[in-house]
This record gives structure tokens, C-alpha cells and sequence, in this order.
């Protein structure tokens, strides 16, 4: 570089007159097929990101993002699930000695030990070697957590109740419905609301009385036997009564 | 032309250093998928990075539409899903990449962590991409309550109690988050809402920035 004396200045700034040439270094005195990354690598870079970003479309496509209902705090039945890669931290506080008085060991010390550990790795694996199998135990230790992290969301998976869960988040379609009719009174009776709620949009574990898409004879087959979490024979009233449930609970269709 | 207009500005800015600085680095062999391919391994950072561009990118177009109010939210979110043009693969790119982001992370991580790469000289560099990690999963948690649909509201409300269990500072570190003792609520959402918009990102912008400049500065780590 140019100091001192003779130098020159674009007018009265501080930027050299002297142009330097836009040239890229020569690579090929560097070791093995060392390669310049503008542009000969960037291509190769670009098409990488290219086929990826393909695929993450194709993703996007074929996978709708998920929307529940809108939040209702009173619904006290609903069972919270955090993003998948919280999981294994959810699970871990379903333990014994991970919950309850023992909530700080679960919540606090050991996420804290292991990222903090994470965090400090290079101050704790100090030695110059860089291969896995010279450093067992920072190899060990890191298989140990992966091993335990993937354990958790296992247990955490299959653990969770998915068809409650999907029903319990329903989006579902809101009906004007006639609380004065005759058919909601003979559901009111039964104890039918008490499931499937006053507005007939179901609960955690109960299904929404609207657009269920059954027959009226199908609704007292259902009534009758029961299904899934509903017991059978929880209807108490007369036989025209029943009809008429049926029929209202089948002419319960959104627009 | 265009070597005028550059030869313009390069004379009264001399952009041509701050050029090369940028575009002009060797690619050594061990990292080429080109000679090696199970240097595949080494494209985990970069595809961390354009994932995270993506996300930069899908948010912004998301803020167009998103509300961020408890009445709304929810409705801005069906909406733009919906009933606009292209909505639902913005928000899709949005949702999906949050977890590929991390996918993304973790393998890179595990890449630099089995190769041993974060040993003198680049202690610092591991400590930036771990708080960059943080960072990250905070902004997943942040961005999960944003719809404000039942499973954001009571994944919220649990993570909450985990805060509310910090011992000594616990409720201080809830109210200041959620901005209510007990509330899940309009306050919250509003919070969340620039935490994941503006703090998180700018933190992570810095970050990224000393990350890069240090790879920069040091190259990338030689063969095992």
C-alpha cells in the first residue's frame, strides 16, 4: 500500500485516486484443487439451493400449515402441545423426579447443564485432537444427549393422544342455533350439552354435533351403542322424542 | 454499462477492496461436494443461512396481512390462508421452514461439533453459533403463539408456568413477557409480536453478522 508522500485524492475525500484491479486471486498454487468461490463455487452453491428450494415448495404444497380454532381460554379439557422440537423438554417434565417439587431439576438444571455445556464446549474440550475417536468422551457425551433428546420426543410422540388432539382443535363452522327448538331441549334433557357443549361445537374428546353428515337413523344408532368415548344408552326420554333429536341434530349443517 | 456505472462509484467510493473482501475466497478441496462428496456435510451451514432467508423473506409478506390483537389474529391468519392469492404457501413457507430451520441447525451443529472445528482458534465463533441457536428456538417459541389459535394459547400458558418456576425471579421474568401476572391475553400477544419481529431478529442479524466475519476472517477449518 501507498503511504506518505505523493499520495493522491479523489477531490478533497479521503478515497485514493490509485484504482486497484478487479481481479481474482490465482488459486492454482493452492493446495489440491483449491477452487476461487466467486463465481466457479457460488454456481454450484445456487444449484444446491435451488433443488432444496424445490423440494421445501413441493413441502409447502402437498402440507397445508395447520390452524386450530380460535383460542378459547375457558376450554379447560384442551391438552397444550408445544412445536415438535420442544418436545423432548415437555416430556421431561412428566417425570417423577423432573416435576412437581422436583420442577427445577426438569426445568432448570438439566436444559441448563447441557446447553450451558454446549455453550462452553470448546472451554471444556481442550485438547488439540479433533478426530471423534480421540476424544471420547466429548464424542460420548454429545451421542449421549442426541440419543436421550431423540428418546424423549419418541416417548413424547407416542405418548399424546393425536386423534383427541386433532378433534380438540377443530375448526368449526358456526350455526345460528335455535336454543327454543324442541330438538335442542330433548339434547338439553339428556345431558347430551354437558359433551358436546352449549353451542354443539364439541369439547376435548367429544365431536361437534354440526355437519356431522348422519342420517337420522345413523345419529340414534350412535346414540344407542355409543362410540369411542360416549357410552351407550345415555338417552332417557321416549321414542318420539328420540326421533326428534335425530331429525335436529341431522338438520344441523352449516352453510 | 453496467462496468461504467461501476467504475463510477468504484472512483469515489474505491468499492473494489470491500469487494473483493466479499466475493474473492478460496473454496478449499475437502469442503467441495464437487471432489468429496461426503463434503455434503459442509452445505448444513449454508442451507441454515438461505432458510433462514426464507423465513426473513415469507415474514415480512406475512406482517402484511398478520394482526396482531387478540380479536384479529386469529381472523388475519384464516384470512390471509384462505382468501389470498398464494397465502397459505407464504404462510406454509413460514410455518414449514421454522422447522426446517432448526433441522437445518442441529446438523450443522452436530457437523462442527463431531468434527471438532470450534478448537482454538474458534472457541468464539461456537459460542456465537450457539447463542445463534438460542436465539432461534426463542424465536420459534415466539412465533408459535402469533396465530393465537387453542394449541399457541395453552403451549403458551405451559411455558409460562416453566418461566413463572425460575426461582427468585421467576414472576418478574413472567410479567415481563407476558405483561400480566396471571393474563395469557392482549398484552401478550402484542409482546410476542415484536420480540419475534423486531428484538429477536436484530439479535439475530448481529449475530450472524459476527459469525460470517469470523469464518471470514479465520477460513474455514483445515481436513480431520
Amino acid at each position: 500500500m501507498h503511504r506518505g508522500k505523493g499520495m493522491k485524492f479523489v477531490g478533497d475525500s479521503r478515497v485514493s485516486a490509485e484504482r486497484k484491479p478487479n481481479i481474482p486471486k490465482d488459486y492454482s498454487e493452492y493446495p489440491g484443487k483449491t477452487e476461487a468461490f466467486w463465481p466457479n463455487f457460488l454456481l454450484k452453491e445456487w444449484m444446491i439451493g435451488a433443488v432444496f428450494l424445490i423440494g421445501f415448495l413441493c413441502l409447502t404444497i402437498a402440507h397445508v400449515p395447520p390452524l386450530e380454532k380460535i383460542a378459547d381460554p375457558s376450554d379447560t379439557a384442551y391438552i397444550p402441545l408445544p412445536d415438535w422440537y420442544f418436545l423432548f423438554l415437555y416430556q421431561l417434565l412428566k417425570y417423577t423426579y423432573a416435576s412437581g417439587p422436583f420442577n427445577i431439576v426438569g426445568a432448570l438444571i438439566i436444559p441448563g447443564l447441557a446447553f450451558g455445556a454446549l455453550l462452553l464446549a470448546p472451554f471444556i474440550d481442550r485438547g488439540p485432537e479433533r478426530r471423534p475417536s480421540k476424544r471420547p468422551l466429548a464424542t460420548g457425551f454429545m451421542l449421549l444427549a442426541v440419543a436421550g433428546i431423540t428418546y424423549l420426543t419418541w416417548e413424547s410422540v407416542a405418548n399424546h393422544d393425536w386423534e383427541a388432539a386433532a378433534n380438540q382443535g377443530k375448526i368449526v363452522a358456526e350455526v345460528d342455533i335455535d336454543t327454543e327448538a324442541e330438538g335442542y331441549k330433548i339434547l338439553e334433557a339428556n345431558t347430551c350439552l354437558s359433551c358436546h357443549g352449549g353451542d354443539l361445537t364439541g369439547g376435548a374428546g367429544s365431536p361437534a354435533l354440526i355437519d356431522t353428515g348422519l342420517t337420522p337413523d345413523e345419529i340414534k344408532d350412535v346414540v344407542t351403542n355409543g362410540r369411542g368415548a360416549m357410552p351407550a344408552g345415555l338417552f332417557s326420554g321416549s321414542d318420539e322424542e328420540f326421533d326428534k333429536l335425530a331429525e335436529f341434530i341431522s338438520g344441523l349443517t352449516s352453510k | 454499462m453496467l462496468n461504467k456505472i461501476y467504475d463510477w462509484v468504484d472512483e469515489r467510493l474505491d468499492i473494489t477492496p470491500l469487494w473483493r473482501d466479499i466475493a474473492d475466497h478460496e473454496v478449499p478441496e475437502h469442503v467441495n461436494p464437487a471432489h468429496h462428496f461426503s463434503a455434503f456435510v459442509y452445505c448444513f451451514g449454508g442451507l441454515t443461512f438461505f432458510v433462514t432467508v426464507i423465513q426473513i423473506l415469507s415474514g415480512m409478506f406475512l406482517t402484511m396481512y398478520y394482526v396482531p390483537d387478540i380479536k384479529n389474529a386469529w381472523e388475519s391468519v384464516y384470512y390471509l390462508q384462505n382468501h389470498v392469492a398464494f397465502g397459505q404457501i407464504v404462510r406454509g413457507m413460514h410455518h414449514w421452514g421454522a422447522s426446517l430451520v432448526i433441522v437445518m441447525m442441529f446438523l450443522h451443529t452436530l457437523r462442527v461439533f463431531f468434527q471438532g472445528a470450534y478448537k482454538k482458534p474458534r472457541e468464539l465463533n461456537w459460542v456465537v453459533g450457539v447463542l445463534i441457536f438460542f436465539v432461534m428456538l426463542a424465536l420459534g417459541l415466539t412465533g408459535y403463539l402469533l396465530p393465537w389459535d387453542m394449541k399457541a394459547l395453552f403451549a403458551t400458558k405451559v411455558t409460562m408456568q416453566i418461566i413463572e418456576s425460575v426461582p427468585f425471579i421467576g414472576e418478574y421474568l413472567k410479567i415481563l413477557i407476558a405483561g400480566s401476572a396471571d393474563i395469557v391475553g392482549a398484552q401478550t400477544i402484542t409482546r410476542f409480536f415484536a420480540i419475534h419481529v423486531f428484538f429477536l431478529p436484530a439479535a439475530l442479524f448481529a449475530l450472524m453478522a459476527a459469525h460470517f466475519v469470523m469464518i471470514r476472517k479465520q477460513g474455514i477449518s483445515g481436513p480431520l
